[in-house]
């Protein structure tokens, strides 16, 4: 589904990725592990456009996605969740979630709500209530159920645990997993968090300095010596 | 002390400092301003110093900035935990705006039939219904897009000269001018907004300034189109459906007051104006009420929240700012037009940075993206100026510190927070 092929991006003249090679099948949730300053951000956002990549390709169902616009991006299937959620904080809950569906036919606007508050009964709860009110973990999950309302092919998370207590973590990793079993989503996501991502992934990857340096199926990254030694050193919780 | 206020005021010996320092910075400023009084010797001017005043400047600011230390420290410890009574009406007001929306243009509807309404007083409504308008369409720009743009008066003096021209150079009627003039004025938003897209905040604020003023210095600077500083007279008045407001109509026309049998009086032609402006003003409110609620409408707003989300939502921003640029010029470029009928004649004076900085203050006040904030803060800022006109210079002065005032008092605004803009069925 997704490919990405000698990617080379960064901010001006400092290159922060270093060619990037990896895919994710259909159906698939993918992770990717990394440090703070990696350069899993700039991944997904070069993904998605910006920043522009400086060398290398992203197809999308064979597509060539590298050089359109981030808006046409989005309308090609890529839902991006930024880092930090970006919310609109004034905007009411259920405003929140069409704007997900801003570009998509009108028509499956009723039915994706629906879905998509079946699997955020807590959204539900809260539709008139301004998204900046929301607990983080609330506005999290707005944030995903927003990307939702757009049907993507493949749903980019990064680092939907941040700066979340670990009960509410594991709540929104299981909901990933329920999304990506019940609606057959394909997932690419990315995390610090690299006990919860492992444990969820079919398949991941290690990010350091702006390279891969280390890929295999969740569970055997999550027996790995070193990844335990450097990302899951008291981590397991 | 059993809660801490939120905003703890500092104590006194910082207050007392706090104005002396601000005494200075007025003493510092008032000295070129208010120190020297120029004399008109018999051969030559003299400069004679004149520092009293300037002493004075210092001890009424000094005062002022600690009285209001003063009342403000008063007022968080009374206050403490329960909201004023200002705010509390302020949100009923919010909550009930529907109803007090609709009884206001009842009001308006009305305001001509009424004892006490003369000539004086709708002409003072016709001039605030005109800002309420261009309120109206800066609000879809500063308001709901979150563009902050100090340049609208451009797209009203567009809209102004466009008919005057039309109409003088072609003979268009005011009402085909009217939908040219607002295209025009689109237009020129759209010419404006190209090239600042990328800007934001301060910049594009800086920018939206500059263009106002290349406006504005065309208008003068080109006379053999628009008369330069003597502006452009003999403006043709409206009609309503071909029937005139005057005196005598020429042949094979109508005035109104043949065709429906009445006494001339140039009455009329003040309650018309007022009417067509009233009906202009809520057609605009209709318009920008109704877009909020479509898609693109929705899209201005999530703009204002946060751009990067848009993006990745498949919005594309260029598009979405150029339309509410387009939008809100499109409200100037009517209701300049409306102006340039209305005073037979305009000239560049008519359309200074003052005009947009009073529009911009009229949406701020009324607490951005709040409609009928906007119909509150034009009373406020535009009717009550008319009124006190007696006041002379001093006008200013009373509109600088009324701008103060409500800002300390509803430091969102008048009518602060949104509505939301659609409701599904009423879950519970
Ligand atoms: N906007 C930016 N401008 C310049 N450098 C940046 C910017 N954002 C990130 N970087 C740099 O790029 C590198 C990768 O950052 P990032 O992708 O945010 O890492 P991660 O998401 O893995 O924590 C870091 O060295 C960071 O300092
Ligand atoms: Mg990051």
């Amino acid at each position: 589904m997704l490919r990405v092929e000698g990617l080379h991006s960064g901010y001006g003249r400092i290159e922060a990725l270093h060619g990037i090679d990896l895919d994710v099948a259909a159906g698939e949730i993918v992770a990717l592990i990394g440090a703070n300053g990696a350069g899993k951000t700039t991944l997904l956002g070069t993904l998605c456009g910006s920043p522009r990549a400086t060398k290398g390709r992203v197809l999308l169902d064979g597509a060539d996605i590298t050089r359109l616009p981030t808006h046409r991006i989005a309308r090609m299937g890529l839902a991006h969740c930024p880092e930090g959620r970006h919310i609109f904080p004034r905007m009411s809950v259920l405003e929140n979630l069409q704007m997900g569906a801003a570009f998509g036919d009108p028509r499956h606007f009723a039915g994706d709500l629906e879905r998509v508050l079946a699997l955020f009964p807590r959204l539900g709860e809260r539709l008139h209530q301004r998204g900046g009110t929301l607990s983080g973990g609330e506005q999290q999950m707005l944030a995903i159920g927003r990307a939702l309302m757009s049907r993507p092919r493949l749903l980019l998370l990064d680092e939907p645990s941040l700066g979340l207590a670990p009960l509410v973590v594991r709540q929104i990793f299981e909901l990933v997993a329920r999304i990506n079993r019940d609606e057959k989503m394909t997932v690419f996501l990315v995390e610090q968090n690299a006990f919860h991502a492992l444990k969820l992934a079919h398949r991941a990857h290690v990010m350091v300095n702006g390279r891969i340096t280390l890929s295999g199926s969740g569970a055997d990254l999550l027996s790995n010596r070193e990844i335990r030694a450097h990302y899951l050193e008291g981590g397991a919780a | 002390m059993a809660t801490a206020p939120a905003d703890p005021a500092p104590p006194l010996k910082d207050a007392v400092i706090d104005a002396a320092l601000a005494g200075l910075v007025a003493a510092a400023l008032a000295l070129p301003m208010l120190g020297f009084h120029l004399e008109d010797g018999t051969t030559s001017l003299t400069l004679s110093p004149h520092l009293p005043r300037v002493g004075l400047a210092a001890l009424v600011v000094a005062g002022g900035r600690l009285g209001l230390t003063l009342a403000r420290r008063g007022l968080a410890a009374r206050r403490a935990g329960r909201p004023g009574r200002l705010a509390r009406l302020g949100g009923r007001l919010s909550g009930t705006r529907l109803w007090v929306g609709w009884a206001m243009l009842l009001f308006a509807a009305v305001l001509p039939l009424l004892p006490f309404a003369d000539r004086n007083l709708i002409d003072k409504a016709t001039m605030v219904l005109i800002y309420v308008m261009l309120g109206w369409g800066l609000n879809v720009v500063v308001g709901l897009a979150g563009l902050l743009d100090l340049g609208f008066v451009a797209f009203y003096a567009v809209g102004a000269y466009s008919y005057a021209l039309l109409a003088h150079y072609f003979g268009l009627s005011f009402w085909a001018c009217l939908p040219l003039a607002g295209l025009l004025a689109a237009a020129f938003g759209l010419t404006l907004g190209f090239p600042v897209l990328r800007l934001r905040g301060d910049y594009l604020a800086i920018v939206t300034l500059g263009f106002g003023e290349i406006v504005r210095v065309v208008l003068v600077n080109w006379g053999d189109l628009t008369g330069g500083p003597n502006g452009l007279g003999g403006i043709p008045r409206p009609t309503l459906f071909g029937l005139r407001f005057a005196a005598y109509a020429p042949p094979g026309h109508h005035t109104f007051a043949q065709f429906f049998g009445l006494r001339f009086s140039p009455e009329h032609r003040i309650v018309f104006l007022y009417f067509l402006i009233l009906i202009l003003a809520s057609v605009t409110n209709l318009v920008t009420l109704r877009l909020r609620r479509l898609p693109i409408g929705r899209a201005w707003e999530a703009l204002r929240e946060d751009e990067i989300a848009c993006r990745s939502l498949g919005l594309n921003p260029t598009t979405v700012k150029l339309s509410a640029f387009a939008t809100g010029a499109m409200c100037a470029g009517f209701a300049g037009s409306f102006f340039a009928t209305r005073q037979g004649f305009i000239s560049p004076e008519s359309f200074t940075f003052m005009e947009s900085a009073v529009i911009l203050a009229i949406v701020v006040l009324g607490g951005m993206g709040s409609q009928i904030g906007v119909v509150l803060a034009a009373l406020l800022l535009v009717g009550l100026p008319e009124w006190f006109r007696e006041l002379q210079q001093y006008r200013m002065l009373a509109f600088g510190a009324a701008l103060v005032l409500i800002m300390l008092w509803r430091p969102s605004g008048l009518l602060s927070g949104r509505a939301p803009t659609i409701r599904l069925g009423e879950r519970t």
